[in-house]
């Protein structure tokens, strides 16, 4: 079992590393949220009229129900991020040396999707900590019992990142990556307005939320603050994360001849 | 401390659902809706709704006899006060109250009641052992707020059209002093252990304090919840702590209860509840506060240690008044 520690400690230790000296990445990962918890929410905050939906068991401020959303956010990103350094790696022959390395392949992506996953979390208990700092505060167990939501969300969305890598050619494409998988996972999802105020005003905008595994990310996050667990959502994270990570170890299969960049 | 904080609330909350096992009678709640004609009851201990009684028409006010042995509600569509078992919910009877009467208090005696009758401009004194009326006083327009110094010496009623506090000297039954406030005074409190009055008035947007000794105003309190128009902010019924240190002032349509500090004046906080809240009370030991929410149709249970909403109860359709029975 040596090599595999070896291996683990090793892509974990590069992703803290790169994370570390790339003071600027840490930064913009705190400012959009924060940017969204100051600007947005503060602004929606008398406009949009919240019910009473579980976890909740009173009347809560905008601030307050948003805050799940741009943790689940802060993942999405760091996920989408860790996609585009693989890309990176891929092209400067760094990934193709590592995929060399005398181990089953499935294990180096899973180490390195846990390596981008340990950085999200870090990011997210440091927002979670600007946010208690201005005053949205959960029960202190939730700080805990939302670690097991916020890995499996991570390992997910990394996932995702993963599977998404293996299919794009070029760093440039990462643009697409935005457009197409960021912000449709981000938008339609329960991050910025309950379900059912979506299917207020659309029952198919409310279906495609309710079948968005960021949704259910979101949700899983969101109950795990208060102490719960929201069962549904487990499954379907767990199911995402699944399909996402044999996506990724058949895109990264050599048999397929893990695709090259041309030219 | 925030991580301290929660830790405490924590505790508090396990506390209080822990502690009224012990009681044989369990803490309650009671709260008047004004739409269903309805009383709800909530058991303090497990904070939900274990019982719903009928009453007259348009329950308002509700006060319990200082024993607790009976419960005083004003059904105000039904012309009446009507006296209730609180064991049975039975109506044991009522009391000639005058016209539209919307709240009411018990001098210190147990036994006089003094009901403002909103449609005719007086309040009524009703002896509840003789049920007969002693005295109607006549005050403004649209008499709402009602109060009574601890030591009995003088009882209060603030009318919501001549936007005046009344002082009625008890032992006379007449009016002694009228004192100007600001637009539509609904709701009067002694405090300071009786050397001051407080009145709230719900369009000014203002709580007026005043020197009970000389009857002069000492103090206006004003309020701002950010976010909130400030026509809608509308204080109405307010609570004192146990130490008189604090009061919870319920804002009316801006959906927030505010808490000041009754030795500075000052507003310390907002916290969000339901919609239009009116009135609240407090359980035994005052580390709980229950605001009825009259839009919303629901009560909201705020931590008083922390300062903030953990619950928020559904009772029946515009819930008024609310009352503790320990």
């Amino acid at each position: 079992m040596k090599p595999y520690f070896i291996a683990l400690q090793a892509i974990v230790t590069r992703e803290a590393l790169r994370f570390i000296q790339q003071r600027g990445r840490f930064i913009a990962a705190l400012v959009r949220p924060l940017v969204w918890l100051f600007v947005f929410a503060a602004g929606f905050r008398a406009a949009l009229g919240l019910s009473i939906t579980p976890p909740y068991q009173t009347y809560i401020q905008y601030e307050t129900y948003i805050v799940p959303g741009l943790c689940g956010m802060i993942m999405l990103f760091n996920g989408m991020q860790s996609s585009l350094s693989l890309v990176y790696d891929r092209e400067m022959g760094s990934m193709r040396l590592l995929l060399t390395a005398p181990l089953p392949r499935w294990w180096l992506l899973f180490c390195r999707l846990l390596g981008s996953t340990i950085i999200s979390i870090a990011q997210v208990y440091t927002f979670l900590l600007i946010a208690d700092l201005y005053g949205l505060r959960w029960p202190t167990l939730g700080y805990l019992t939302v670690l097991p939501a916020l890995i499996l969300t991570g390992l997910m969305l990394g996932a995702l990142g993963l599977a998404l890598s293996s299919f794009i050619k070029q760093l440039e494409n990462f643009a697409g990556v935005m457009n197409f998988v960021i912000f449709p996972m981000f938008f339609l999802s329960s991050a910025l307005y309950p379900l059912w105020k979506m299917a207020e005003s659309s029952e198919l905008l409310h279906d495609i939320c309710a079948v968005n595994p960021f949704t259910h990310g979101v949700e899983l996050i969101r109950f795990a603050l208060h102490q719960q667990i929201n069962l549904q959502s487990t499954l379907w994270v767990l199911l995402a994360t699944l399909c996402f990570g044999a996506l990724a170890i058949w895109g990264y299969d050599p048999a397929r001849g893990m695709k090259r960049p041309r030219g | 401390m925030p991580l301290l904080s929660n830790i405490t609330k924590t505790t508090a909350l396990a506390l209080c659902l822990a502690l009224p096992f012990s009681h044989a009678q369990a803490e309650e709640i009671w709260i008047s809706n004004e739409k269903d004609d309805t009383i709800s009851v909530i058991d303090v201990a497990t904070l939900e709704v274990v019982r719903t009684i009928e009453t007259g028409e348009r329950p308002r006010g509700i006060t319990f006899s200082h024993d607790h042995k009976v419960l005083y509600i004003c059904a105000s569509d039904s012309d009446a006060v009507q006296v209730m078992d609180p064991e049975t919910g039975k109506i044991l009877h009522d009391l000639p109250s005058g016209e539209d009467p919307e709240q009411f208090v018990l001098h210190p005696d147990n036994r006089h009641l003094y009901i403002a009758n909103e449609d005719d401009a007086i309040t009524t004194v009703v002896d509840v052992e003789t049920r007969k009326v002693v005295a109607q006083i006549d005050v403004g327009i649209e008499p709402e707020g009602m109060a009574v110094s601890p030591d009995g010496k003088y009882a209060i009623t603030t009318s919501e059209t001549t936007n005046m506090t009344h002082w009625i000297d008890t032992e006379t039954q007449e009016l002694v002093a009228n004192t100007l406030v600001d637009s539509r005074p609904r709701h009067a409190e002694f405090a300071a252990g009786g050397s001051e009055l407080w009145v709230s008035a719900e369009i000014g947007g203002t709580l007026s304090v005043f020197d009970v000794e000389s009857k002069a105003e000492k103090a206006k309190i004003e309020f701002e919840v950010q976010g909130v128009h400030p026509d809608r902010v509308q204080p109405v019924g307010f609570e004192f702590t146990g130490d008189e240190k604090t009061a919870f002032v319920a804002l009316g349509p801006s959906n927030h209860v505010a808490v000041v500090n009754a030795e500075t004046f000052e507003v310390e906080e907002y916290i969000l509840v339901g919609r239009r809240v009116w009135h609240m009370a407090f359980n035994t030991d005052k580390s709980l506060l229950f605001t009825t929410n009259g839009v919303s149709g629901d009560v909201t249970v705020i931590d008083v240690a922390e300062r903030a909403a953990v619950k928020t109860i559904k009772v029946g359709r515009f819930p008024w008044g609310a009352a503790l029975r320990p």
